[in-house]
């Protein structure tokens, strides 16, 4: 029931910021297919903890702060190897553990390794993970585990 | 001279876009100076990330009206969460069909070896 509701404050918001509409005709209908796609929802059963994660939603902001910080240090990395070329670079393929015990928290983890340029996770099979990277220290740095235990603290 | 807060911001917007302009490029001459497949994923990455980031910013200073710039935000979260995805499907389609990246120098032979056994077995008997 709850995450009915927040789907439905999701949803209404969406619709309203998107239209900015506020005659009576165009919120009505807002309102009919909102709630229509509620029921699409449900009959395909994707309403649950994992579509709607509230239980997270106040620990990530300052996790995606935290993120947007890694970003931008990993964007000027890659950056700067773009234009000093091919021997700046030292591409390495690894597997590594993951901590997490939930399956959202696996997903948080190989998502956040694949946006940061320099790091893309190719495979997650159990709790190993399959990361390519543009440099040996980004993968040193992914084994030292700090984004690791970012995500883990997440989900307790 | 007196600045307003129009021109500040004008300049902050201009400079934002500057950037992500820059940062697109990088991205694209990325693609074609990296060796291999997953090392120019890489470099996509920068475009999808930072670079979409600042233009986006720069347009969101461009303009007054708050919905736009909801919108624009939206656009911005969008992308943060799609592209991951859509990386990640790419580089796991490469990997099991059988692409190994290229490695450091000491291992490039290596590898090489690796691709033309896999690209045997691929081979129709």
């Amino acid at each position: 029931m709850r995450h009915t509701l927040t789907l439905f404050l999701t949803l209404a918001a969406f619709w309203m910021l998107n239209s900015g509409h506020t005659s009576v005709l165009m919120l009505s209908l807002g309102t009919i297919s909102v709630v229509f796609v509620l029921y699409i929802a449900h009959r395909i059963d994707v309403v649950d903890h994992e579509s709607q994660p509230i239980h997270l939603s106040y620990k990530l902001p300052g996790y995606f702060l935290w993120l947007l910080k890694e970003l931008l240090l990993a964007n000027i990395a890659v950056v700067k190897s773009i234009w000093l070329g091919k021997n700046f670079i030292s591409p390495a393929f690894t597997t590594i553990k993951a901590t997490q015990k939930t399956d959202i928290g696996k997903v948080i983890y190989a998502n956040s390794i694949t946006i940061t340029p320099g790091t893309v996770t190719v495979d997650l099979v159990g709790d190993r993970l399959t990361v390519h990277a543009l440099f040996q220290e980004n993968l040193d740095i992914l084994k030292a585990g700090e984004m690791d235990r970012r995500v883990s603290r997440l989900e307790n | 001279m007196t600045l307003d807060i129009n021109t500040i911001v004008e300049i902050l917007s201009g400079f934002c876009l500057l950037i992500g302009s820059f940062l697109c490029i990088s991205g694209g001459v990325g693609i074609l100076r990296f060796p291999d497949f997953y090392t120019r994923m890489h470099a996509v990455g920068v475009t999808d990330t930072l670079a979409a980031g600042m233009i986006l910013v720069g347009l969101m200073l461009q303009n007054p009206d708050a919905l736009v710039v909801i919108k624009l935000l939206m656009i911005l979260v969008m992308t943060l969460f799609i592209n991951p995805t859509a990386s990640h499907a790419l580089a796991k389609a490469a990997f099991h069909n059988g692409l190994m990246p290229v490695l450091d120098d000491t291992e490039i032979l290596n590898s090489k070896e690796r691709n033309k056994t896999t690209d045997n077995d691929l081979e129709p008997k």
